[in-house]
Order: structure tokens, then C-alpha cells, then sequence
């Protein structure tokens, strides 16, 4: 269990995130999710203990994040960043065993050979795994490390805007395949989306950040609504039904 | 990888090809006179480069980039302001200069401190593009080298020819008991250095991933920036500055080997190290019958490298 509490994070003089305090839902997909600048990332990247925070905790399973030990803590929470350039000589299939690296300390073992192979199988990656990454075009690039992120086997899986550099065919593939990590593997994912129908359609519940404050959290459904989306986003966001999806249409919207 | 271990044997059999022929080539005089020294020159070698080798590939797999090198960052600079700052206040006489062993100590200390409070400034955050860094570390150099300059024409002609034979790299008069102790730093650093191979390789995925993946990064930085100063001040204390050689040695190895394993690739640059140290020295000596030293021919053949992966590193850039 993951839980939030008074979390603060300054730049400057700015509050990019604003004593936020939430709890991430156990075996669900939560979507965070609010205009450029909200402090989404920078979020994720305290929970993840990539950014140390001002004031305030992240707690996991009621222990302070800044008490775990990271191999410890790597084995129950993976996070995955925007940008993923390297310039390092490195094949899919490595990058991915790569995953294993907080059980195995490089030396895999069949267990995590298992793991990588069915991270393989998760993300359709057996043509490209013998390839380098540094000759794959963006959105490979972007498959081979969720793979790697997967052969983690974490409980928790923190991935910011892993839609990014994604064509639609490939964005639904992933957003499917975290909907199964749940739905089979009984993860708890939380990501960062730009695009709101991927998290209407897709997520459990959602998380609306502006300038660093929280100001909605709840199921999808009481959040993906015009009155809600006008909070958030200060537009108007018509919302219509679609095959039992609710579909945000804000192409021509007038503020 | 079987064509890596090819590639490995490859390099070994023609680095053993050198030391044989620097060994054995041309012995005149005594053999027993002879063969010993050149076997402290040959193992003077192969300490440094393996030293520098190691240095080079893992700072370069800590600062995520494949053209700066602790000599580059005014390591070689600081050296020479050392050795110069002994000879103007202290004199050639001094024990600063006669005991070898403070003198080695004192130039490995203050290349140390020098790296840790610059690398503390740049590498810190990783916020600073790797040109501004290079432009740094040059200036750095530029500054040093003149103020060395500055000193040197101040002090008497005589001292400064016994200081200059100090500024240029050389291998012919090295002290073996200087040898023993570099060897003995080197084995503890290869003792800690070998635990963390496995996690060089997931720190050569970036600061982010190698948290996600459990590396206590900021810690292993700084750990490993301690480690790749004492390397290479040990090296330069030991024979003297040989600016371009880790730059060379390091991104032949990545071209050759093409591999994320801190092993193959520190092996290959070590190896590569010693063929061109001990093949170039042979060239020195018996081709261009010392008429030039072995740091101005790597430093001719580095130098046009450099240049050439400035300009490829900026067209992949733009």
C-alpha cells in the first residue's frame, strides 16, 4: 500500500507540488492526469525516490520510503521515465534482463530467465530482441524498456507518459497490456497521461493535480465528467458515450 | 558473446606480441642487465594502462558521456602545477623532490583533492551540457598551464631543466619501489572495482533506471569518481601526464567491442592500453631511436582522434 501524505516540493520559490496527500488503490490502474506544469511527474518522481521531497512522506506499506533500502525497495516499486535515450551498446534482450538486476545482481538465474521471457512474450518484442536499442525507432525503444520494467515484477508500476512517441496501435497494445498486469497479475499501476480518454477509457480511478495542488481523486467515472474536467483543465470538455466509453471531446471546445 | 572473446584473445595475443618484442628486441650489453630493466619498463606500462583504462571507461560511464577523460578535466594540468609549485617554493634539492615517495604522495594527494571539489561542482546534477563541461575543463587547463608558465619563468634555468624532465611522460626512469606501491594501489582498487562491474552496467542506463533498478546512485557516483581520481593520479605520479591516452584506449574499446559490459570493455581498453604503450615505446626506441618520446607520438595520434569524435559527436548531435 502506498500512501501520500502532506507531500511538498518547491523549485525556487514555486510549489510545484502542494502538500498532497492520497492513497494509490491496490489493483487498479490510476491515471494522474492535469494541464502542463500541474507537478504530475514530479509526483511520481518523489513516490519513486528518484526526487527527494521538501516536506512531507511517501509511505510504503506503512514505512517511510527514505528508510527502505532501494534493492529492497526496487523489488516492490519500478518506475519508468519520459525520456529513455542511451547511447549504450545494448540489445533489447539485455536491456530487459536488466529488470532482473534487484534479484539477480547481473547473474540471471531460470527464474528470471522465466521473467524475461514472458516480458518478451507481454510486450511482442521476439523480433526486435536481438536488435540494439540505439537502432530502434522511438516507439520500440519505448516497448523494449516497459518489457524491462515488467521482467521487474514489482507490485507497483509507475510509468510517466509512457505514451509519448507512441502511434494509436501501439498506445492501445500498452494501455491492454497494463489493463491484463492488473486484471491477471494483480498489479497496481499508476502513470501519467496526457491524452484523458487513454485514462478515462482505460483507469480505475484518477488523479487531477493543478499547479501542484490535488484537486480531484476518485473512481473514472464521477471524474470524467464536463463539470469536473472544467476544475482540472479550466475549458469545457464535452463528454459523450461511446460503446460504454465515455469520450472526451475538446476538439473544438470553446474556454 | 563469442566474437567478443575472440576479439579479447585477439587483443591479449598482440599485446603478449609486444611485450615480447620490447622484451627481447635488440638486447645489447649484458642480457642480465639489460632484460631486468626493461621488465620494470614493461610492467610500468602495463600498470598504467590498465590504470588509466580503468579510469577513463568508468568516468566516462558516470558522466554519460564519451569525450571528456579525467586528463582532459585538467588532471594532467594539476599534476604539472604540483611538481611546479614544489620546485619554485621548496627547490630541487628539497625533500619534496630527493624522496620520491613524498614527492609521489603529494602529487596523487593534490590530484585527488582537485578532482573531488571539481567534480563535485560539475557532476552533480546532470544539468550542464557536455560541451559546457569541456569548455570548463579546457579553460581549467588553459588557466593552470598558465599560471605553471608563470612560475616557471620565475625559477632559475637549472632547476627548471630538472623540473621539466618531470612534466613529460617517460617510463625509462622509473623507480621500481614507486612501481610496487602503484601496484599495490591498483590491486585495492581492482578489489572494490570488481564487485561493482554489474553495477557499472546498469549505471550506463542513466541515473533514473539504475535507481528504478535498486543502485544507490548518488553514493556509487561520487565512489566511483573517487576511484577513477586515484587511478589516474597514481598513473601520472608513477610516469607523468599522457593526456589523450584513456580518451583513445576507452572509445576504441566501445567501437571494437561494441558491448554494455564493464568487463570486456575495461578489459579491451586495458589491453589496448598496453599495445599501444608498449608498441609505441618499441616504436620510440628503436624506430625513431628516442629521438621522440612515446607521450608525444600517442599525444599526435589521441589529439587527431579527439578532433575527429568532436566532429562526429556534433553532427549525431545535430
Amino acid at each position: 500500500m502506498i500512501e501520500i501524505k502532506e507531500l511538498t516540493k518547491r523549485f525556487g520559490k514555486k510549489n510545484v507540488v502542494d502538500k498532497v496527500s492520497l492513497e494509490i488503490q491496490p489493483r487498479a490502474i490510476t491515471s494522474i492526469i492535469g494541464p502542463n506544469g500541474a507537478g504530475k511527474s514530479t509526483l511520481l518522481s518523489m513516490v519513486s525516490r528518484l526526487l527527494d521531497a521538501d516536506t512531507g512522506e511517501v509511505l510504503l506499506d506503512q514505512r517511510t520510503v527514505k528508510k527502505w533500502k532501494s534493492e529492497e525497495f526496487a523489488k516492490r516499486v519500478s518506475i519508468l521515465k519520459q525520456s529513455n535515450y542511451t547511447n549504450v551498446r545494448i540489445t533489447v534482450r539485455d536491456l530487459i534482463s536488466f529488470g532482473r538486476y534487484p534479484y539477480s545482481k547481473g547473474r540471471l538465474t531460470e527464474e528470471d530467465k522465466k521473467h524475461v521471457e514472458q516480458a518478451i512474450d507481454y510486450m511482442n518484442l521476439h523480433d526486435l530482441q536481438d536488435q540494439f536499442i540505439d537502432e530502434l525507432s522511438g516507439g520500440q525503444r519505448q516497448r523494449a524498456f516497459i518489457a524491462m520494467v515488467i521482467a521487474q515484477d514489482t507490485d507497483y508500476v509507475l510509468l510517466d507518459e509512457p505514451l509519448n512517441n507512441l502511434d494509436m496501435k501501439h498506445s492501445v497494445q500498452i494501455m491492454k497490456i497494463l489493463r491484463k498486469l492488473v486484471d491477471e497479475l494483480g498489479k497496481t499501476v499508476v502513470i501519467v497521461l496526457h491524452d484523458i480518454n487513454f485514462a478515462s477509457v482505460y483507469s480505475d480511478r484518477i488523479i487531477a493535480l493543478k499547479n501542484g495542488k490535488l484537486v480531484k481523486n476518485g473512481p473514472t467515472k464521477e471524474i470524467i465528467n464536463s463539470e469536473s474536467l472544467r476544475e482540472i483543465y479550466d475549458m469545457h470538455i464535452p463528454v459523450q458515450e461511446q460503446n460504454g466509453c465515455r469520450i472526451c471531446v475538446y476538439f473544438n471546445s470553446h474556454a | 558473446m563469442r566474437s567478443n572473446q575472440t576479439k579479447i584473445i585477439f587483443l591479449a595475443v598482440l599485446a603478449i606480441i609486444c611485450m615480447l618484442l620490447y622484451g627481447f628486441y635488440d638486447i645489447k650489453g649484458g642480457f642480465d642487465y639489460a632484460f631486468p630493466r626493461r621488465v620494470i619498463k614493461i610492467a610500468a606500462m602495463v600498470v598504467t594502462g590498465i590504470a588509466i583504462s580503468y579510469s577513463t571507461v568508468v568516468f566516462q560511464t558516470i558522466t554519460h558521456n564519451r569525450i571528456l577523460t579525467p586528463s582532459v578535466m585538467g588532471m594532467d594540468s594539476m599534476y604539472e602545477v604540483v611538481q611546479t609549485l614544489i620546485y619554485f617554493f621548496a627547490g630541487s634539492m628539497s625533500i619534496w623532490v630527493v624522496n620520491r615517495y613524498l614527492n609521489f604522495g603529494a602529487a596523487i594527494i593534490a590530484m585527488v583533492l582537485f578532482a573531488l571539489i571539481l567534480y563535485r561542482f560539475l557532476f552533480r546534477t546532470n544539468k550542464y551540457p557536455i560541451y559546457l563541461l569541456l569548455l570548463i575543463g579546457m579553460i581549467l587547463g588553459t588557466l593552470l598551464g598558465s599560471f605553471v608558465t608563470f612560475l616557471q619563468v620565475l625559477i632559475d634555468p637549472v632547476e627548471y631543466l630538472s623540473l621539466q624532465t618531470r612534466l613529460f611522460a617517460s617510463f625509462t626512469n622509473v623507480k621500481a619501489e614507486l612501481l610496487y606501491i602503484a601496484m599495490g594501489i591498483l590491486l585495492i582498487a581492482f578489489i572494490y572495482g570488481f564487485q561493482i562491474m554489474s553495477k557499472l552496467d546498469v549505471m550506463s542506463l542513466g541515473r533514473e533506471n539504475a535507481i528504478n533498478l535498486g543502485i544507490n546512485y548518488d553514493r556509487m557516483v561520487m565512489n566511483i569518481l573517487i576511484l577513477s581520481s586515484v587511478l589516474i593520479a597514481t598513473s601520472t605520479a608513477l610516469v607523468g601526464p599522457i593526456t589523450f591516452l584513456g580518451l583513445i584506449v576507452a572509445n576504441l574499446s566501445y567501437q571494437y567491442l561494441a558491448t554494455h559490459k564493464h568487463s570486456t570493455l575495461i578489459l579491451g581498453a586495458s589491453l589496448i592500453s598496453v599495445i599501444a604503450l608498449v608498441g609505441g615505446q618499441f616504436l620510440a626506441e628503436h624506430i625513431f631511436e628516442l629521438r621522440t618520446t612515446i607521450s608525444v607520438i600517442i599525444n599526435f595520434v589521441g589529439g587527431i582522434y579527439f578532433i575527429y569524435l568532436l566532429l562526429k559527436e556534433s553532427r549525431s548531435a545535430g
